[in-house]
């Protein structure tokens, strides 16, 4: 067998290569660095530097960029504007949850020793040493890294790789929760089992597309599948795998049941960055798999498109409405966001891919700021410190009056999911939405027209029990962190970045349809 | 600076939230922030104007794409300015008096604990006025239009401390949204027959559109300016927004934003002129609401009330010009600018009399002030000379041109539109001198406590600049008809039509009459003795008095059968749309706590879930795909 090597383009995979390279030598700084809170420090800013620099070089990619853009590694990758526009995004979701990790509110989001067991004499002498699991800026990293590669991959196989080499640092970051470790260590197992369950899926359908092409290029099975004459049920089934497995990393009905149990055990700065960053990547990874290589079957995977999309919007939503716990309302509110994002695949039209990115850099704005609120409002710790987060919604009673600017934000980013005019949420569902009637979806469009003002239900309920409902007497005392530098400027910094969007959306958008042409390439 | 007119805007409204979000620590200097911003909209006003005039009047009209709100897609909204002749004319009144009425306000509020809130508010006004003239879209102006109502409101109620004037804001802002609902059908209709919301568009393709089209359009468009310029039928709540301070009364209710009806209906010039029947309605309201005015305004012991009657018959002047099509919209503005000068200076007047008279407003307790308050006297002279039309004072020029104009024309409405010009003048001279005489001239009736002073220099200097601009704006504007010539290219070029009756006839009258007003006035008024307490006064007195027992009507017509339908709807609501929507959520939530069930923490039966969901997948595509 001859064997050529690939020539590989390492200037165009310069931002993946900063992002994973750094990501290798945090993982030595954990080996050299002694002092824990020197590491803490190393490690933020090495991250935080490595991240931004990526960001540079995308964004010199961007504008030296030539023609459609560069086909790197034989074929297996490419970056075109829309992989730059996604990596942009991505990178900015993980300083943003960077500066959130490394908030030390109340001692931190993260265990102080992951291999201790709750509640253990080891677990009070690794508090008492002051130690700290600083390996969550590397394994951050590593997920960052996988995720970009995951927006411009476009061979299934190496599809397959990226997609684990951004999980497994999240189902080990989900186990790292400071507090109610059982619940954390019970959500990173279920996330763990399920993902590999979808990824199972995701890799036989991979199986399926190849035996029925004999490729894995995605190009390549689009043009394989106009080929075969009436739809081949090995590559329909193949193709159907495949996508239910991006589906999962959505988290879309029937696949979301992970979503609920691991926002809910997660770190808050974690779920932050898992809500907003794990979505995007996944959605650009479908992107390509659908524009690319399965357009061809686009009518036989409408049915799937559709019954997905309606079932997450309409289960997210009725299942939000009876929540009590915020995390666990704001990841059915995920979940049926999962279902607006699937509205705009259908019809496949070129608007999606201007609509999407957009959506997701405002929904992934909104969700790290509102759960970046979530880990400000705190009970009180029996010794009159700071305590565990006070998640039940009851809690939240009157805290527009304590904390306005806390409440006022979280409000904001409410409105924005809801997707209330002058925030980017609006603009966000106009434009995917507009995708999917130039499609000719307009009924699927009426049903998340629908589903959008049921669930403004839950979101303004939030509003009406911060605002206009008074904490009741006797009530456990609810404290929220004022002191916060990092979190109050990712709060901030949301903030004010969904109003720009949402008031003046113009700029944003036309850098989006810049990059709605995908680049094809047969490798 | 034309193309930075956006700096006009941009800078009141940054003023406003500076002094909004600065609080109690802005309390020493805020209020000079507020002037200074307002004066720096003037200058950017002032030298777009420089720039304007220094081009072909072709060429004076820019349109500037601030930016794109939606770009793109068929509802494409951008956010423009329209810089012309037109908008530039209100930018300079705007914030010119607006200027003179800030630097006021620093002297009249300055015991008020809140000053630095009052100025906020003013520069929201100011920035809001300012969009609502510059936008080059209805959608825009519409935008700014919700603003100017907005600041409205929050100044009315500025000493909403009391009940009654709280009440006034409300009433003022609930009229208000009855007129927004014609705005808002007008840009539906607009939408619809043309696709776009911009003047030029809807200028362009308005040839083509149907008569009964266009009359729509214009109905609901004059509807939304009876909201905001207190027209008829829609008069009502004018005089209770005296309610707010002196200063607000000046700007808002007097010079500016009270004439955003009748720039809407000149802007909308193409609208009208092909829909004459709508045009004629338009002059039918402005006849009826300047005598309706001029009537009220002689009954009223209240000197704000009066001349808040005075500013609506004023303003149907202006929308009878309006009415009457091209031959008018020059003339309508010109009226407008001038009036705004002389009525805001008379406002401020009243406020420094106010201010020497611990806040009384009942004249029937003034007279006499000419003496203690001199500059008062004199600047409000001036006024009252204009707002009479005595040559060669501004209200001359301007009003003479309208009455003029009203008798051109063929059958009944010349003589109709005419004669209640020419008559209107007349009752404006009187109830004008009645209000001058009884509050300057004549023996003190002053109550017991009061000791009348000059008002400070703050307020005097504002006064005497908006005098010089009574006394001769008009005349400066009205040579050569260049004012008229300089609107032009917006209201078009008309041809010079004869009156039905020779033009020295017409001005004869209008003096005979106007002279007869004012010196029944001092008969009545300056030479007799005034009662103290109002007079029983006869049937027809009573009811000017009451503004025509307008709020009786309204509570009659409107609020009466109104609460009738809204119980019955409430009740209907209540029993079948509510039980239909309540019993859906209870099924909502249970179908929730259902599916909480499945979301049973069992790792085993998630994958269940997703695999159950991927073969029920898998076989509807693939076999339903053989």
């Amino acid at each position: 067998m001859n064997f050529v090597t690939p020539t590989i383009d390492w200037a165009a995979l310069t931002p993946i290569i900063i992002v994973l390279g750094a990501a290798a030598v945090g993982i030595l700084i954990e080996a050299f660095v002694k002092s824990p809170a020197t590491r803490r420090t190393v490690q933020l800013g090495l991250a935080v530097v490595a991240l931004a620099a990526a960001l540079g070089v995308v964004i010199a990619q961007w504008a030296t960029l030539e023609g459609a853009g560069t086909v790197a590694m034989a074929g297996m990758l490419t970056v075109d504007r829309q992989a730059l526009a996604w990596m942009s995004i991505l990178l900015v979701f993980g300083i943003l949850a960077m500066l959130l990790f490394a908030s030390r509110d109340g001692g931190g989001a993260f265990t102080e020793l992951g291999a201790s067991t709750p509640g253990s004499l080891e677990e009070k002498l690794a508090r008492r040493a002051g130690l700290a699991v600083t390996e969550v800026y590397p394994l951050a990293l590593f997920a960052v890294g996988g995720m970009m590669l995951f927006t411009c991959v476009t061979d299934l196989v190496f599809l397959f790789v990226a997609l684990e080499v951004f999980s497994l640092p999240l189902y080990i970051m989900v186990a790292l929760s400071r507090r109610r470790r059982f619940l954390s260590h019970e959500a990173a197992l279920k996330y763990f089992l399920l993902g590999a369950f979808s990824s199972a899926i995701f890799i036989f359908g991979v199986a399926l597309v190849y035996g029925a092409t004999t490729v894995t290029n995605l190009d390549m099975i689009g043009r394989g599948a106009t080929m075969i004459a009436d739809a081949d049920p090995i590559l329909l089934a193949g193709a159907v795998m495949v996508v239910v497995g991006l589906m999962f990393k959505i988290g879309a009905v029937p696949f979301h049941s992970w979503v609920p149990d691991a926002y809910q055990g997660a770190p808050t700065p974690l779920t932050a960055f898992m809500g907003a960053a794990t979505k995007a990547a996944a959605t650009a990874a479908l992107v390509r798999v659908m524009f690319v290589a399965f357009a061809p079957l686009e009518w036989e995977l409408s049915w799937l498109i559709w019954a997905v999309a309606i079932a997450s919007m309409v289960l997210g939503t009725v299942v939000a409405l009876v929540q009590t716990d915020i995390k666990r309302m704001l990841a059915y509110s995920a979940v049926a966001h999962a279902g607006f994002i699937l509205v705009a695949f259908a019809g496949l039209e070129g608007e999606a891919l201007t609509a999407l990115p957009f959506y997701l850099l405002a929904y992934g704005l909104g969700t790290i700021g509102a759960f970046a609120v979530v880990s400000q409002v705190r009970e009180r710790a029996e010794d009159g410190g700071v305590g565990a987060e006070a998640v039940r919604l009851g809690q939240w009673a009157g805290l527009g009056k304590r904390s306005p600017l806390l409440a006022g934000s979280m409000a904001l980013f409410l409105l924005s999911f809801a997707g209330i005019p002058l925030t980017a949420g609006f603009i966000g569902k106009f434009e995917a939405f507009s995708a999917a009637v130039a499609g000719g979806a307009w009924v699927l469009v009426l049903i998340a027209v629908l589903a959008s003002a049921v669930a403004a239900f839950f979101y303004v309920r939030l509003i009406v029990l911060m605002f206009f409902t008074d904490a009741p007497e006797g009530a456990e005392e609810v404290i929220a962190i004022e002191d916060s530098a990092l979190t109050r400027t990712v709060i901030y910094v949301t903030a004010v970045a969904i109003l720009i969007l949402g008031i003046l959306p113009a700029g944003v958008l036309d850098l989006f349809a810049d990059a709605s042409v995908l680049l094809v390439n047969a490798g | 600076m034309q193309s930075l007119i956006w700096l006009a805007i941009a800078l009141p409204l940054a003023s406003a939230a500076v002094l909004l979000l600065a609080g109690r620590r802005a309390d020493a200097w805020g209020h000079w922030v507020g002037v200074a911003a307002s004066g720096a909209a003037f200058l950017v006003g002032f030298f777009a104007l420089i720039e304007m005039l220094g081009k072909p009047a072709e060429e004076r009209a820019l349109d500037t794409t601030l930016y794109t709100f939606i770009p793109g897609s068929d509802l494409q909204v951008d956010v423009g300015l329209l810089a012309d002749p037109l908008s530039i004319t209100f930018v300079l009144l705007i914030t010119f008096v607006g200027t003179l009425i800030h630097v006021y306000s620093v002297a009249y509020m300055e015991h008020d604990k809140d000053r630095r809130r009052f100025f906020a508010y003013l520069n929201l006004f100011v920035a809001a006025m300012l969009l609502l003239v510059l936008a080059d879209s209805y959608l825009l102006l519409f935008v700014g239009w919700e603003g100017v109502g907005l600041a409205s409101y929050l100044l009315i109620g500025f000493w909403n401390h009391k009940p009654e004037y709280a009440t006034a804001a409300n009433k003022a802002f609930v009229v208000n949204r009855i007129g927004d609902i014609g705005l808002i059908i007008a840009m539906g209709i607009m939408f619809t027959t043309f696709g776009a919301l911009d003047f030029a568009t809807v200028g362009q393709l308005a040839g083509n559109a149907s008569t009964t089209t266009l009359t729509a359009i214009g109905l609901a468009l004059l509807l939304a300016a009876c909201g905001k310029s207190a027209q008829f039928p829609l008069q009502s709540w004018l005089g209770d927004a005296m309610a707010g301070p002196t200063p607000v009364s000046a700007l808002i209710h007097a010079a500016t934003m009270v004439t955003a009806g009748v720039y809407l209906i000149v802007r909308s010039a193409p609208i009208f002129n092909g829909a004459p029947d709508a045009q004629v309605v338009v002059a039918i309201v402005g006849a009826i609401t300047l005598t309706l005015g001029a009537l009220i305004g002689m009954a009223k012991d209240d000197i704000k009330k009066a001349l808040a009657a005075s500013t609506m018959s004023q303003i149907g002047y202006m929308m009878l010009a309006a009415g009457l099509g091209p031959i008018g919209y020059a003339f309508a503005i010109f009226h407008l600018v001038t009036h705004g000068f002389f009525k805001a200076g008379m406002f401020l007047g009243a406020g420094s009399v106010m201010h020497a008279m611990n806040d009384q407003v009942d004249m029937r307790r003034f007279g006499a002030l000419k003496g203690a308050m001199v500059v008062t006297w004199v600047t409000f002279g001036l006024g009252w000379l204009a707002i009479l039309g005595v040559p060669p004072f501004s209200g001359f020029w301007s009003k003479d041109k309208i009455i003029e104009s009203a008798f051109v024309g063929e059958g009944w409405q010349p003589w109709v539109f005419g004669l209640t010009a020419l008559i209107g003048a007349g009752l404006t001279a009187f109830y004008m001198s009645r209000l001058f005489f009884m509050t300057f001239h004549g023996k003190a009736r002053w109550t017991d406590e009061v000791h009348p002073h000059e008002s400070p220099a703050l307020m005097t200097v504002p006064m005497i600049i908006l005098a010089v601009g009574s006394a001769f704006l008009g005349l400066f504007l009205a040579v050569g008809d260049r004012f008229s010539h300089f609107l032009e290219p917006v209201t078009g070029h008309v041809e010079h039509h004869e009156p039905v009756l020779p033009v020295p006839v017409i001005m004869a009258a209008t003096l005979i009459l106007v002279a007869a007003g004012a010196v029944f006035a001092w008969l009545k008024y300056g030479r007799a003795e005034v009662a103290e307490e109002a007079p029983a006064g006869s049937l027809a007195t009573i009811t000017a008095r009451n503004d025509f027992f307008q709020d009786s009507v309204n509570r009659a017509v409107f609020q009466r059968p109104g609460q009738h339908v809204t119980r019955t709807l409430v009740y209907a609501d209540a029993a079948i749309v509510d039980g239909a929507v309540n019993k859906q959520a209870r099924g909502w939530a249970s179908i929730g706590e259902a599916s909480r069930k499945v979301q049973n923490g069992q790792v085993r039966s998630y994958a269940a879930t997703m695999l159950v969901g991927l073969v029920i997948v898998v076989a509807v595509i693939v076999v339903g795909g053989l």
